[in-house]
């Protein structure tokens, strides 16, 4: 079963241990500049939303990727920046409707979420579970039960 | 490994900014941020200096674990000489902005002389530069912070700066960093705009690394992160109502400070109180609070992020308050309320902001309004002397007149921004003034709590409650129940929680952390990231050379023992109401006791055996 990644702001608190466990895994460091998700802090209205990847189906960035560097990750279905192939030409950010590949300047090469092969980081460090790893066709599962619970089943009612 | 071992060394008077390695055999000895960095002042500031003079250096540390995925390793403290004391400040913020620094490569930033004209240090990773302020002087806080990000388009950089009540020598003036989070207390942005220094704006990409054993770190951070998520305080209080949590409870057990400690309970408690918070209001339905927030890897998250009701008088034609912003916590919510008598939750809130907007201690502020209405009611201050506002205990609109002149020191601001010391001895009723050496007292009357009347007298940054909590001990019973009403073991509760708190600060992470964390549980992470062994017994000896370190440069500040005392009200006049009624606080029955276990002489002085126990610098 491929599985998703499923992000709740209501329950994010903007602690960035997300993008700290991320940069870990990838960099080895605890650098939230490296992080391939980014928790994004809109002070006045008092929200917090962390932004990553959604591993599109006909992903724009490996479609343009000149040199067949992204591909997709049979296992997960992630798209995977090969690093040794990918020459930092930068098409793909700009294929991104989304903004979520970036390019390193320390390596030369590109960045984005790959689901750490399937285990990814930054859900099991998330403090609030506002950031969960699920079944990949039931993303909607928490919201539908949530109006679900909302039904008045009374008998006459 | 976990320091960068590196600082940055401004000299505002020269214009230059140097790095130089970190000193590590201070670092073994004092661990980091307000340890280390007391330790750098006590080795470069003559301790008699005038606090406000270019002599004195004011130092912004990070700890080991800044800037980790520990939870809450996020803090940083800023170290001088407070104007307000005169005694060693040393300040202690959240948010995002010492994480950043760390970030940047930089364990402390330690600034020395006197920039002519202001100026802001701009720190990109190794790159670090002073840059004209002028056009930044005479703005606010948030205003800085819109204006830095915009000049260097990076949303990213975070900042720390001071407002205009710093500009105009407010003794209590703040760092405010973030927009919301604080170096608070003891005017420490008082001396940073005493420099000419305007702000810090910082964007750090290095990360930190160095852990020593990044696989063990992870382990006992996991654990960590357990731990803090399966206490009812850190996993459950906290998170939904903040420090707020207290309001109520504090009240009922008759140790609520209320109108300049006249009495130990606030009638309007409940109406200020976290879970007032949460009420829907009139106006719109929507409540004060919308939602909890966390600063830098804290798995706890008990900031506010609160609104006004946009109908209150306070900015009913002020649209610019109408957004989220950070919301009132217990100390804020007690000293701007419960103090002055004020019930009004959204007139809190509001003064809330306008501290945060332009940097004061919302604790001294409010317990310095209170003495001034005290003062008024006694017939002491009239509205000759306030252009005309009835200060009266429990008057909103002249608590939001008493912060807008605050914030730029204008009109009556100006004898408000001394301090309730200096201003109590203004008007010649010194007696009136609730504070120990200078600095305003926090929201745990010593009456009904009595281990804090030792903390408050012996804390050495002046009238505290996060130097040794034992709150938790007396009324939370953490780690374990003591009574609050009683003297016996409080000289040893008041040194261990003294001590613990001093090495949890010098490690980098949020006090908050011990309602469910013992040195036990701190101790794995911090021997995981650092070279060298730093069992549960070391970080206690840490702590207490770190309390010894504060103590010695207060001393030779020309303090003495008679400064370890609290005000008569508290020693004289017995509480009115509640489980502590007729009581007063019995400093004496602990003070010698404490002396004792300090090892220091009868009148309060390091004895040359204690001087070279813990090593101090002569």
């Amino acid at each position: 079963m491929q599985k998703s990644l499923s992000i709740d702001p209501g329950k994010c608190t903007g602690c960035l241990q997300c993008e700290m466990a991320c940069s870990l895994e990838n960099e080895g460091v605890f650098n939230t500049a490296k992080s391939r998700i980014k928790v994004f802090t809109f002070h006045e209205e008092g929200k917090f939303v962390p932004y990553t990847c959604t591993q599109c189906d006909e992903a724009w960035c490996m479609h343009a990727c000149p040199v067949d560097a992204i591909v997709v990750n049979a296992a997960t279905g992630s798209k995977d920046v090969i690093s040794d192939l990918c020459v930092g030409c930068k098409v793909c950010t700009i294929a991104c409707p989304f903004g979520t590949v970036n390019y390193n300047a320390d390596s030369g090469k590109v960045v984005k979420c790959d689901l750490c092969g399937g285990d990814p980081q930054c859900v099991d460090a998330c403090p609030t579970d506002a950031i969960t790893y699920v079944d990949a066709n039931a993303t909607g599962l928490d919201k539908m039960r949530q109006w679900a619970e909302k039904t008045d089943n009374t008998v006459g009612s | 490994m976990a320091w960068t071992r590196q600082i940055l060394r401004v000299n505002l008077t020269e214009g230059t900014c140097i790095a130089e390695p970190l000193n590590m055999d201070w670092a073994n000895q004092y661990l980091g941020q307000r340890g280390l960095a007391t330790r750098y002042l006590v080795e470069e500031v003559d301790p008699k200096v005038d606090a406000l003079a270019p002599e004195n250096k004011m130092i912004m540390a990070t700890g080991p674990l800044t800037g980790t995925m520990a939870s809450t390793g996020g803090r940083y403290s800023v170290i001088t000489k407070s104007p307000l004391t005169g005694a060693v400040a040393c300040s202690n913020s959240g948010g995002f902005f010492g994480a950043e620094l760390k970030n940047a490569g930089w364990d402390m930033i330690i600034f020395e002389g006197k920039a002519a004209s202001p100026m802001y240090l701009h720190i990109e990773n190794e790159s670090a530069t002073l840059v004209d302020a002028s056009d930044l002087w005479g703005k606010s806080c948030w205003e800085t912070d819109e204006l830095l990000h915009a000049k260097h388009q990076d949303p990213q950089i975070r900042v720390a700066c001071v407002g205009r009540s710093a500009e105009s020598g407010c003794l209590y003036s703040a760092i405010i960093n973030d927009l919301h989070r604080a170096a608070g207390r003891s005017g420490v942005g008082t001396v940073m705009a005493s420099k000419n220094l305007k702000a810090v704006s910082v964007r750090g990409t290095l990360g930190v690394g160095n852990i020593k054993d990044p696989a063990r770190f992870m382990k006992s951070v996991k654990a960590g992160k357990k731990v803090l998520a399966e206490n009812p305080v850190t996993g459950e209080g906290l998170p939904a109502l903040g420090t707020q949590v207290l309001m109520n409870v504090i009240n009922e057990v008759g140790a609520m400070p209320t109108r300049n400690m006249q009495e130990v309970q606030f009638e309007g408690a409940s109406k200020i109180s976290g879970e007032a918070m949460l009420e829907p209001r009139a106006s719109d339905g929507k409540p004060n609070l919308t939602r909890n927030g966390g600063c830098f890897a804290c798995t706890i998250a008990c900031g506010r992020i609160s609104t006004i009701d946009r109908e209150h008088f306070s900015v009913k034609d002020k649209p610019q308050y109408w957004g989220n912003s950070g919301g009132l916590e217990y100390e804020a919510a007690w000293a701007l309320g419960s103090d002055t008598g004020v019930d009004d939750l959204d007139a809190l809130t509001y003064v809330n902001f306008i501290c945060n907007e332009d940097g004061m201690d919302p604790i001294s502020f409010g317990a310095t309004v209170a003495a001034a209405m005290e003062l008024y009611e006694k017939g002491v201050i009239t509205t000759q002397h306030t252009g005309g506002m009835e200060l009266k205990f429990g008057s909103a609109e002249a608590l939001c007149w008493a912060v807008e002149q605050s914030a730029t020191g204008e009109g009556f601001g100006a004898d408000i921004n001394l301090g309730s010391r200096r201003l109590c001895e203004k008007y010649g009723r010194p007696e009136l003034s609730m504070t120990v050496k200078g600095q305003e007292f926090p929201a745990y009357d010593p009456r009904g709590i009595q281990g804090m009347g030792l903390t408050y007298a012996t804390s050495n940054r002046g009238a505290c409650h996060l130097r040794g909590y034992t709150v938790s001990s007396e009324i939370l019973g953490v780690p374990e129940k003591t009574d609050p009403l009683t003297t016996d073991g409080k000289a040893g509760l008041v040194k261990a929680f003294q001590d613990a708190t001093a090495a949890v600060d010098s490690a980098g992470l949020c006090i908050f952390t011990t309602f469910a964390w013992s040195l036990d549980d701190i101790s794995p992470q911090i021997d995981a990231a650092c070279d060298g062994d730093w069992s549960p017994e070391r970080l206690v000896e840490v702590g207490e050379r770190v309390w010894q370190l504060e103590r010695d440069f207060n001393m030779k500040a020309g303090m003495t023992g008679a400064d370890d005392t609290l005000p008569d009200r508290l020693l004289k006049d017995a509480a009115k109401t509640g489980p502590a009624s007729g009581k007063v606080c019995e400093l004496g029955n602990m003070l010698p006791e404490y002396y004792q276990l300090r090892g220091w002489s009868a009148d309060g002085n390091l004895t040359a055996e204690t001087r070279s126990k813990f090593g101090l610098p002569s």
